[in-house]
């Protein structure tokens, strides 16, 4: 920097600004981790069998249906959107599957559940790129909707599961990993993947982050964005098979609230709202972040009307300490 | 000489691995208007921020009129009577210029807004820099220029004795300056102090009365536009001159690579015509809102427009860009940071973002290829950067426009589009700009150049294309290319033109009479 005499050569071959980036980006990275990392240790020191494998496992098991949500709600606001309709998709693809599971058998019953989730996502995304929707309105109609048909198809009675091959899978162990938690992970391994290292995923994330840029680029920006809801949709029926085959009844109040618990994971675990950042690694925290919080409260015994309170507080904290630390966004 | 206003001694800034500033002085007087000149990061913006309250230095003091002073925020240097008006505009588009004007200050009574006070406190201010603006017009109506100098009036509203102006130019056409210089010279004559900030040297020189000029955060001199010439302020700048390449002419019998036939832009009168020959750039001035961007949009299929374009001889589908992408056109949008770049994603991510498919199998990216093609890619445009992995937005504003090419470049275009390629980025990345354009027409690309800097449409263009309200008015090509005709050619105005004969030649000033072919009749 103090070289004056080379001026003849290169001036502006320093990236000034390059450097100046402080704390920011890593509190970003790192920070949810961080707070995990946190928690367990205080987790493993409160509650004395909160480190058991079982406990670990049973955690996971819990995670995994909000967990898959937020894997497919991770690409959808990357793209800058929003999906409040997962938990109403979740809710009909319980209660169709809880029937026709005992009609058709159980793979065909799982296929029909996906290509619902999917058709259900891919009006949403029709409805957003063609039609010009909001997002959040498009699927805030999305949610009335669905569930709608939720309770029609039930005329708001529970459908009982008896297929034992199906209830099986649900609490059941592969390799001593409870079959849902091997579903979630397995999935966030492929969701990794393409976001990381797929063309579409690049295309993902340049949507979010300049819209008109991508457009300008040659990226089809329409067909992406309609392509991250029918993901979400996907999601929403694969959650809905572990919800089922888990709990072994179809209600249509089965998925309330389940979307905000996916939006929350994947905000805490540091995707930005405005669009353009997050991972899915991320996602994996913040969705673990929260199942670990309750999971400790339930081990030491707090009222579960309490609970509430805590997570609502994590969620805020955790976003405001990205905030805080991030330049900008 | 008069009196000081503000004196800035010994400023210092640091940010972590960089020294922003390092000791410079700096002061301005009453009526004067100083100049600020030297590269991207040379600390020009940083110092201003540090006279606005922005940034908070290290070390140094700060003085106003005789008494020392700290600026902890903004507010402080408001309240000592210092405006900054910043390089982007922060207007509210759908209000109108009296509230834009007022913002936060409208007259009112127990609730009510006193609009008849509001528009007549504006109209003063407007008035008070001769400018022809209704003060009812919703902001949104007023051409880009026109907004930046309401910017202006603004920060005239409260009682500012400091002014200060970051690249007021930058986005403004010939006309526009011209208003925008007149304002600020008013305002000098009113006894502001003024510190201007500009990468346009020619404007540095006519405009101000002392230069400033900073090197990497260190003062390299203070001095009178009278001692100072264009060439020396360019070496204390850079320790460089800035040059254009000198090209080779063009072979006549090249093949035609862009044709665009009977092109319809929104609000354009006559369809637009013209082609472009491998090897070539062709240059288009014209003013801000002439009508260029729309026609490069819609060439690429960014907007719809009827017409027909040619690549290569073969019919273009305009579905959408990426279609347009496909057969080998390639537009830098004159917007850099709202049309082009990912700023918050990566260097690599914004390399690779034309050109995906190349570097990907089965729609798995091939992560050495796509390292290794980045990498080649932002040599071969002379990127500088540390790191591909680091964000877009940490770079200059030259070495953003490099990331850029380097993306197009990578798609391997046949028909290259640049909207304003150099604006706002300093003289050495300007040069370099200039010398890879060289370079792709040497290899046979087609080049349409886009610029309303007059110095580079007569330094880079084989042919020049004049438009004005949206259709194209004249073509001027070799020797009949001079900037008084490309001057005339854009800004005739349109009363001198009947409207059932829109031919500049009918009417035009003598000096049109070098025109070759007026297109479009």
């Amino acid at each position: 920097m103090t070289d004056q005499s080379g001026t003849l050569t290169a001036p502006a071959q320093r990236p000034k600004s390059g450097r100046a980036r402080g704390i920011g980006p890593y509190v970003r990275k790192y920070g949810a981790a961080g707070a995990l990392v946190l928690l367990v240790v205080v987790a493993s020191l409160t509650a004395e069998n909160f480190l058991e494998v079982q406990n670990i496992l049973n955690v996971l098991r819990q995670i995994s249906i909000v967990g898959v949500l937020a894997l497919g709600m991770t690409f959808v606001i990357i793209t800058a959107g929003i999906d409040l309709s997962v938990g109403a998709m979740l809710t009909v693809v319980v209660v169709y599957t809880a029937n026709t599971v005992q009609t058709m058998g159980v793979v065909p019953a799982i296929a029909v559940a996906l290509v619902v989730g999917a058709f259900l996502g891919l009006l949403n995304g029709l409805g957003i790129t063609l039609g010009g929707v909001q997002p959040f309105v498009m699927t805030l109609g999305m949610m009335a909707f669905a569930k709608g048909i939720a309770l029609l198809y039930t005329q708001g009675r529970p459908i009982p599961i008896t297929n034992e091959a199906f209830l099986q899978f649900g609490s059941g162990r592969t390799l001593g990993i409870p079959n849902p938690a091997l579903v979630f992970l397995i999935l966030l391994i492929v969701a990794w993947v393409v976001l990381r290292h797929s063309v579409f995923g690049r295309s993902v994330y340049a949507v979010g982050a300049n819209e008109e840029a991508a457009r300008l680029s040659g990226i089809p920006v329409k067909r992406v964005k309609c392509a991250v809801y029918v993901i979400s949709g996907v999601m929403a029926g694969v959650a809905g098979i572990l919800y089922a085959s888990q709990l072994g009844v179809g209600t249509p109040v089965a998925g309330d609230g389940y979307e905000l618990d996916a939006i929350a994971a994947t905000v805490v675990g540091g995707t930005s709202l405005f669009g353009g950042l997050g991972t899915v690694g991320g996602t994996f925290i913040g969705a673990a972040l929260l199942g670990v919080l309750s999971n400790l409260l339930n081990l030491t015994g707090v009222s579960p009307y309490a609970q509430n309170l805590f997570s609502g507080t994590l969620i805020v904290a955790a976003v405001m300490l990205q905030r805080r630390n991030s330049q900008g966004r | 000489m008069t009196h000081a206003l503000v004196e800035l001694r010994g400023i210092t800034k640091q940010y972590p691995g960089v020294v922003a500033l390092k000791g410079v002085d700096f002061d301005l007087r009453a009526g004067e208007v100083h100049a600020l000149a030297g590269e991207n990061g040379a600390g020009k913006s940083t110092l201003m921020k540090v006279l606005g309250g922005g940034v908070a230095p290290d070390a140094g003091e700060i003085r106003v009129g005789d008494q020392l002073v700290r600026l902890r925020s903004p507010k402080d240097a408001l309240a000592l009577g210092i405006s900054v008006v910043h390089q982007e505009l922060v207007s509210a588009p759908m209000l109108s210029v009296t509230e834009n004007i007022l913002l936060g200050r409208l007259p009112r009574r127990g609730g009510r807004v006193l609009w008849a006070a509001a528009h007549s406190q504006a109209r003063a201010v407007l008035d008070r820099l001769n400018l022809d603006i209704s003060e009812r017009t919703e902001m949104s109506r007023l051409s880009l220029g026109q907004q930046q100098l309401i910017e202006i009036a603004r920060a005239l509203v409260r009682d500012t004795k400091i002014l200060v102006l970051d690249e007021p130019s930058a986005i403004l056409g010939q006309a526009e300056l011209e208003v925008l210089y007149t304002v600020v010279d008013t305002l000098r004559r009113q006894g502001v102090g003024i510190a201007y900030i500009s990468h346009r040297l020619g404007e540095v020189m006519s405009l101000s009365d002392r230069v400033t000029v900073l090197k990497d955060g260190v003062l390299q001199d203070t001095l009178l536009v009278e001692d100072l010439s264009e060439e020396r302020l360019v070496t204390l700048m850079t320790g460089r001159e800035l040059t254009a390449p000198v090209r080779s002419g063009i072979a006549l019998d090249a093949p035609v690579l862009l044709d665009v036939q009977d092109l319809q832009v929104k609000g354009g009168r006559a369809p637009i015509n013209f082609s472009v020959r491998a090897g070539e750039i062709v240059g288009f001035a014209g003013l801000v809102g002439s009508g260029r961007t729309e026609v490069a949009r819609a060439i690429i299929g960014a907007d719809r427009a009827p017409g027909r374009v040619y690549i290569d001889g073969d019919l273009l589908n305009r579905r959408n860009p990426r279609s347009s992408r496909r057969r080998g056109l390639a537009y830098l949008p004159e917007d850099r940071k709202d049309q082009g770049l990912l700023l918050h994603r990566s260097i690599r991510e914004n390399i690779g973002l034309a050109s995906l498919k190349t570097r990907s199998r089965w729609g798995l990216l091939r992560s050495s290829h796509d390292k290794a093609d980045t990498q080649r890619h932002a040599s071969a445009v002379g990127l500088k950067a540390s790191d591909l992995n680091s964000n877009a937005a940490t770079l200059s504003g030259g070495n953003q426009q490099k990331v850029m090419l380097a993306r197009w470049l990578a798609a391997s275009p046949t028909v290259l589009i640049l909207d304003e390629p150099t604006r706002g980025i300093d003289v050495g990345s300007k040069s370099e700009i200039y010398r890879l354009m060289k370079e792709l027409t040497d290899s046979g690309l087609a080049v349409v150049m886009i610029s309303s800097e007059i110095e580079e449409i007569l330094a880079m263009s084989d042919r020049v294309i004049v438009m004005r309200e949206r259709r194209i008015v004249a073509e001027f090509a070799g020797d009949e290319i001079s900037e008084e005709a490309v001057t005339r050619a854009a800004i005739v105005s349109t009363d001198q033109v009947s409207p059932g004969n829109p031919t500049p030649e009918t009417n035009a000033p003598e000096g049109l009479s070098t025109i070759r072919g007026v297109v479009n009749d």
